[in-house]
């Protein structure tokens, strides 16, 4: 579904991707696992258009994505669910959901995609009208989710749900996530919390310093000595 | 969800009693109201263009000035040649590709660095035309063909009426709520799909085709004009203070702004010839002090506090 071949991508003069390919298909998640500063979030900008990278391929959906505009990812059918949770803190729960569904196709859907975000996050529902910056961390991350879901993706990238979060909540957030997979909706998933993040991946991939150095089936990953001794504490 | 219903129908009532009215002033009332309201459409328009963009975006524009003033001199200009309503399209028409313009080039300027780049456009404006008119026209200033009291107040009122339903239709379609979003967080805007500079582009060239329109009918009023008159710095701060008074967020708040604002101005003018700035001023840091929302937001926490205290009694 998604498939990145040998991409570079540089802040300015510093490189921060080094040749770097991976792929996602429908119905999994595929995990990118990495210590801070790795390139997680770097990667993550290059594929939805915030940064160009200098060389490689982006193809997704058969199409090249690499190197256009934001409203051409998602519109695309990808969605990207930033760090931070990113929130437009001042607008309502509801408006904040509304503004997933911005692009031309969603918008004429957005009272069924509303329907089925609350249905999915009951939560949200119950705070509809409430001011995003008002709520809980776990329940802005919420409104986050169903953000990116109001664009009806195919593929959702999320970055760091987990940060700042009560365990309870990320447990909750990550089963959130589990179902989507079940949903058909293929997940890009970028951690810090390796272990939970192995638990749920389908694959995943490891990247230090700008580069994959390990990848394969979670749980393969999650017996491999690196892993356990880098990542885990074992 | 009926009682809303029945409140919207109140305020269209309201507002169009409001409309009728006004629009009868000039058959009933004296010649020098009809200049005074004539004078409160025009800085209800030019507040109200001015929140349209500024308010949701948060970027504070002080482009009004030069925006209305590209107006005046479109109509300083075409005055002879055309009829007054083609005369105001074409002034609009103009001031809308000006923003354009300038709005390509600095609206990737944030903050403080917008403010002021629009204010020095204003004071660019003045002087590059007063300097044209001396060294290739040799005079400065105008004169415009004047048009009638009555003329140039409906003028105004189909103008205010155009930007209104404009305003309004914007504010509830995706974009008016996406020109919120950009002034809450613009990535997180651009990751929703908006075409975050685009929009902003479009959306202060819509504001600066209503203030251009505003000035092309003014224009007629004041038979003649220089850059100095055309490009009056006033007009930028009047109208971000009009909005700040009124209420910046609901599109009535710079309305009201606009007519209390307007009417206090020639009544401290008359009254008080020599303070009246002073007593301005005091109005307006009182303002700003102890009404955040504005006017609008004051009355609405009123009588918030008002039912509020009924409901506990009951």
């Amino acid at each position: 579904m998604l498939q990145i071949h040998n991409i570079n991508t540089f802040y300015g003069k510093a490189q921060a991707l080094y040749d770097l390919s991976l792929s996602v298909e429908a119905s999994e998640i595929v995990a990118l696992v990495g210590s801070n500063g790795a390139g997680k979030t770097t990667l993550l900008k290059t594929l939805s258009g915030l940064l160009r990278p200098a060389s490689g391929r982006v193809v997704f959906l058969e199409k090249r994505i690499d190197g256009r505009p934001s409203y051409a990812v998602v519109e695309a059918g990808i969605s990207h669910i930033p760090e931070g949770r990113r929130l437009f803190p001042d607008m309502s729960v509801r408006e904040n959901l509304e503004m997933g569904a911005y692009l031309q196709r969603a918008w004429k859907q957005k009272g069924e995609s509303l329907e089925e975000i609350y249905r999915l996050l009951p939560v949200l529902k119950a705070r509809e009208g409430q001011l995003a910056g008002t709520l809980s961390g776990g329940e802005q991350q919420m409104v986050a989710l169903g953000r990116g879901l109001m664009s009806k993706p195919r593929l959702c990238m999320i970055d760091e749900p987990s940060s700042g979060l009560a365990p309870v909540m990320v447990d909750e957030i990550f089963h959130i996530i589990e179902g989507l997979r079940d949903q058909g909706i293929a997940i890009f998933l970028v951690e810090q919390n390796v272990r939970h993040t192995l638990e749920i991946a389908d694959r995943a991939y490891v990247i230090e310093n700008g580069r994959i150095i390990l990848a394969g089936k979670s749980e393969q990953l999650l017996s491999e000595e690196l892993i356990r001794k880098a990542y885990l504490g074992l | 969800m009926k009682k809303t219903t029945s409140k919207r129908m109140f305020t269209f009532g309201l507002v169009l009693l409001i409309l009728v009215l006004a629009a009868c002033a000039p058959l009933y009332a004296p010649v020098y109201t009809v200049i005074l309201l004539t004078s409160i459409l025009m800085y209800m328009t030019i507040a109200v263009s001015w929140a349209l963009f500024s308010g949701p975006t948060g970027y504070i524009s002080l482009a009004s000035a030069a925006f209305f003033g590209a107006g005046i001199y479109t109509s300083a200009i075409l005055g002879k040649a055309l009829p007054l309503p083609l005369v105001i399209v074409v002034g609009a028409l103009a001031s809308f590709c000006l923003a354009l313009l300038v709005g390509a080039l600095t609206l990737r300027l944030k903050g403080i660095y917008f403010v002021m780049f629009t204010f020095g456009l204003v004071e660019l404006l003045l002087h590059f035309i007063l300097w044209w008119e001396v060294t290739i026209c040799g005079t400065t200033g105008r004169v415009v063909p004047p048009a009638g009291n009555a003329t140039v107040f409906y003028a105004m009122l189909i103008i205010l009426v155009i930007l209104v339903l404009t305003v309004f239709i914007i504010r509830r379609s995706r974009y008016g709520l996406a020109l919120f979003s950009i002034g809450e967080n613009e990535e997180a805007a651009a990751h929703a799909g908006v075409h975050v500079t685009v929009l902003k582009i479009i959306i202060f060239a819509v504001s600066a085709l209503f203030m251009g329109a505003a000035g092309a009918a003014m224009a007629t009023r004041w038979t003649y004009i220089d850059p100095r008159i055309a490009f009056n710095p006033l007009i930028s701060f009047m109208p971000v203070l009009m909005a700040i008074f009124g209420g910046i967020r609901p599109l009535y708040g710079p309305i009201i702004g606009a007519a209390i604002f307007t009417y206090l101005e020639e009544f401290l003018i008359t009254r008080f010839p020599y303070y009246y700035m002073l007593i301005f001023g005091i109005i307006m840091v009182v303002a700003i002090l102890y009404m955040p929302d504005g006017l609008v937001g004051l009355i609405q926490r009123l009588w918030k506090g008002i039912s509020g205290r009924k409901h506990a009694d009951t």
